[in-house]
């Protein structure tokens, strides 16, 4: 990938991840967490990944972020458009994330795998890949995250039955 | 000059060629007749007549008489699309500007986006028929198919009224819902052909003979039998899912005029409203497009040979697979004018009661009959 | 009390639709199949196919005026048709005969007669009510015009679409 579109990609991920902390309107937040989920999808596509690109259009912005839209729209939210900035929590949240941006230079200075470039990865079909990766040496966990998801959505169906009653 | 030279000039006028083909000579056009053909079909299955008149008015450039040819009304289209650009376009004012100026554009680009992944031909003179053939073609199509669903969204929450809102509400929740249909069942397929890449089926699919129809190679093994019924199911649950996709009749109940007026484009006018149509016929053609390359072979008919015999052959193999489309969009149409629409429960339920469940079996007996036979 | 509605029982083959959708695939197909090959009867081509020919003799058209075989004037102005208008569409300006006129017996004639053809709703009930026999409603039914002026029949035009009526006529009948 050339690196003009990287720095374009990533750029213009990076502005609607601001646009989703200071829309005072929720829908236009949740917007913009799709537009950078999509810029992100395309930094995925510079690195040859696509299928991982795909998917984070497909998961995220096709189906995760839908259906925070959908319950956006279906509450209310017009109290958020009317608050106005408390200056404390301003400062509190920007303390917080210089702290959290500091220890992170400070870990991934030390973190010297991380600027050993890699050899390229010659024509993979990445599909086969992560199948491959995920049913061989990633099973169990893999087995795991089903059996937990498949609690959850049980959980889910119990409650919302309950609530019927 | 290092930048120039490593441009590969090549490819990108190829692209650039083959984009222009796609977008403006055959999607674009079939959309307007596409239109034009939803009119008369409805009304041959009417008793009516439908739109014969309109020709192409050649006495306005001096010649001595109109051009109406064999069927008559084949102007139609463009009257129409004349008519869209001229009108007065409307922004009423208790409408959220930017988002309602917004989604008509991202209505119809997803639809447009999702061509680029499309093979529809084999080869013309050494060129590969598809803008860009990625390994996860099929992911990517259904990626951005769901991409779509802002348009309508947007539109329905933009517009600040009743009706184009409780469309949007209804679109959500029919395309989440009807997307996993598709998904699951396409895998079948993928299973089958054993790639996510769409040339890759088309591929397997001229040289093992049509899913849908396994004797176009001329021989038929005990493996292809087994493997026709869970490839029927996956045709009839995938095309099911497409037309709910789609909002096509039965299923257009976010834009049922008798009960939302127009449903999410209620408030639109115009070259806006036009974007809307323009996206949804886009979208039919582009999901009849992935129907004919997932289930019907993709440009191949038999005894013709691919285009690296000449390009006459390439052509012919892009006429075949636009005519296949053709044909799956009279059935799309077909579908419309005979169905009535079905109710938002049975809707719902149809999905995830049935569809979903008939997928999930289908990938499980597609995959033991790939394993018996293996 | 609620109602409760008894449902149908299903079949299967009602419940998973397809065997209906078919059928009713089926029945539209005819309907194409028919209307290609031309068996279906559809409305007539208006503009190249006129009703003309088989126009039935009780057709109300346009209302007009008639005058006689001696070229006379049938109205006599008696206004009844302007009072009997339901969409009070016609104007007459009755005018006086001159004593010395041949006819002076009938008193008056119409100075102006107007049918305003965008309110005319073509009941006939002029004609009807004429006593002179003098205003018909003749078979013309595409009544044009690109202004609203243009679409009120003044009397000259009202002649002109007409005709000749001949056939007894009490105001030139000496005896009565």
């Amino acid at each position: 990938m050339s690196p003009l579109l990287f720095w374009i990609f990533a750029a213009l991920m990076l502005v609607f991840g601001i646009g989703v902390i200071i829309n005072r309107n929720p829908v236009a937040s949740a917007l913009s967490l799709v537009a950078s989920f999509l810029c992100l999808a395309a930094l995925f596509v510079g690195l040859n990944a696509y299928f991982i690109a795909v998917i984070q259009v497909l998961v995220y912005a096709g189906a995760v972020m839908v259906l925070f839209l959908f319950i956006i729209m279906l509450l209310d939210l017009r109290e958020e458009q009317r608050r106005r900035f408390n200056l404390l929590a301003v400062a509190g949240g920007a303390l917080v994330s210089l702290g959290f941006v500091a220890e992170l230079v400070l870990v991934l200075r030390k973190f010297t795998l991380g600027q050993k470039p890699f050899a390229p990865i010659a024509q993979v079909d990445d599909v086969r890949q992560i199948g491959m990766t995920l049913f061989s040496t990633h099973n169990l966990p893999l087995q795991v995250t089903g059996v937990l998801i498949l609690v959850a959505t049980i959980g889910v169906v119990v409650l919302s039955k309950r609530d019927l009653k | 000059m290092a930048l120039l030279d490593s441009i590969p000039w090549f490819l990108v006028f190829t692209s650039l060629g083959k984009t222009i083909f796609l977008v403006f000579l055959v999607v674009l056009p079939m959309v307007s007749y596409t239109v034009y053909a939803e009119r008369r079909v409805s009304a041959l299955i009417q008793d009516r007549l439908g739109p014969n008149r309109t020709g192409f008015p050649l006495t306005l450039l001096g010649f001595k008489k109109d051009f109406s040819p064999f069927l008559g009304g084949l102007g139609q289209p463009i009257a129409d699309a004349a008519k869209f650009i001229l009108k007065e376009d409307l922004t009423p004012g208790h409408v959220n500007k930017p988002y309602f100026w917004l989604a008509p554009a991202l209505a119809m680009m997803p639809a447009l986006i999702t061509l680029s992944a499309l093979p529809f031909g084999s080869e013309f003179m050494g060129v590969k028929m598809v803008v860009a053939d990625i390994n996860v073609g099929l992911l990517f199509m259904f990626a951005i198919s769901s991409v779509g669903v802002y348009g309508i969204v947007l539109a329905g929450w933009a517009s600040n009224s009743k009706y184009p809102f409780l469309g949007g509400i209804r679109s959500t929740s029919q395309m989440i819902s009807y997307e996993l249909c598709m998904g699951l069942s396409a895998v079948p397929v993928l299973l089958v052909a054993g790639s996510t890449s769409l040339s890759k089926i088309i591929d397997y699919q001229v040289h093992e003979g049509w899913l849908l129809l396994p004797i176009t190679d001329g021989k038929l093994n005990l493996r292809e039998l087994l493997l026709f019924l869970p490839m029927v199911l996956a045709f009839i649950t995938f095309t099911i899912s497409m037309f709910a996709e789609t909002n096509r009749l039965p299923f257009d109940l976010p834009e049922s005029e008798s009960e939302l007026v127009a449903g999410y484009h209620t408030e639109y006018s115009s070259m806006k409203f036009a974007l809307f149509f323009l996206g949804e016929y886009t979208a039919m053609i582009a999901g009849s497009a992935l129907t004919v390359v997932l289930f019907l072979g993709g440009w191949h008919l038999p005894f013709i040979p691919d285009g690296s015999h000449g390009p006459i052959w390439g052509a012919i193999n892009i006429a075949s697979f636009f005519g296949k489309v053709a044909v799956l969009l009279f059935f799309f149409i077909w579908v419309r004018w005979t169905l009535p629409r079905f109710r938002y429960d049975q809707l719902m339920k149809l999905g995830w009661l049935y569809l979903f469940e008939i997928a999930l079996v289908n990938i499980f007996l597609t995959a033991g009959i790939l394993a018996f036979t293996h | 009390m609620a109602y409760t509605v008894q449902r149908p029982k299903l079949t299967f083959a009602e419940k998973i639709y397809l065997p209906s959708i078919i059928a009713g695939l089926a029945i539209t197909w005819k309907h194409i199949r028919r209307m290609l090959k031309g068996e279906t009867k559809v409305v007539m081509q208006y503009p190249e196919e006129k009703w003309d020919a088989h126009m039935p003799e009780h057709y109300r058209g346009a209302p007009t005026l008639v005058k006689d075989d001696h070229d006379r004037e049938r109205c006599v102005a008696c206004q009844l048709c302007e009072f009997i208008c339901p969409p009070r569409a016609i104007r007459i300006t009755p005018g006086e005969l001159p004593t010395e006129s041949k006819f002076s017996k009938v008193e008056k004639f119409p100075q102006a007669f107007e049918i305003d053809m965008i309110r005319c709703i073509y009941c006939g009930m002029c004609e009807e009510v004429c006593p002179e026999q003098a205003i018909f409603l003749r078979k013309d039914y595409a009544i044009t015009g690109t202004s609203r002026a243009e679409m009120v029949h003044d009397k000259a035009k009202l002649y002109e679409m007409g005709g000749v009526f001949d056939g007894l006529v009490h105001k030139w009948n000496p005896e009565k």
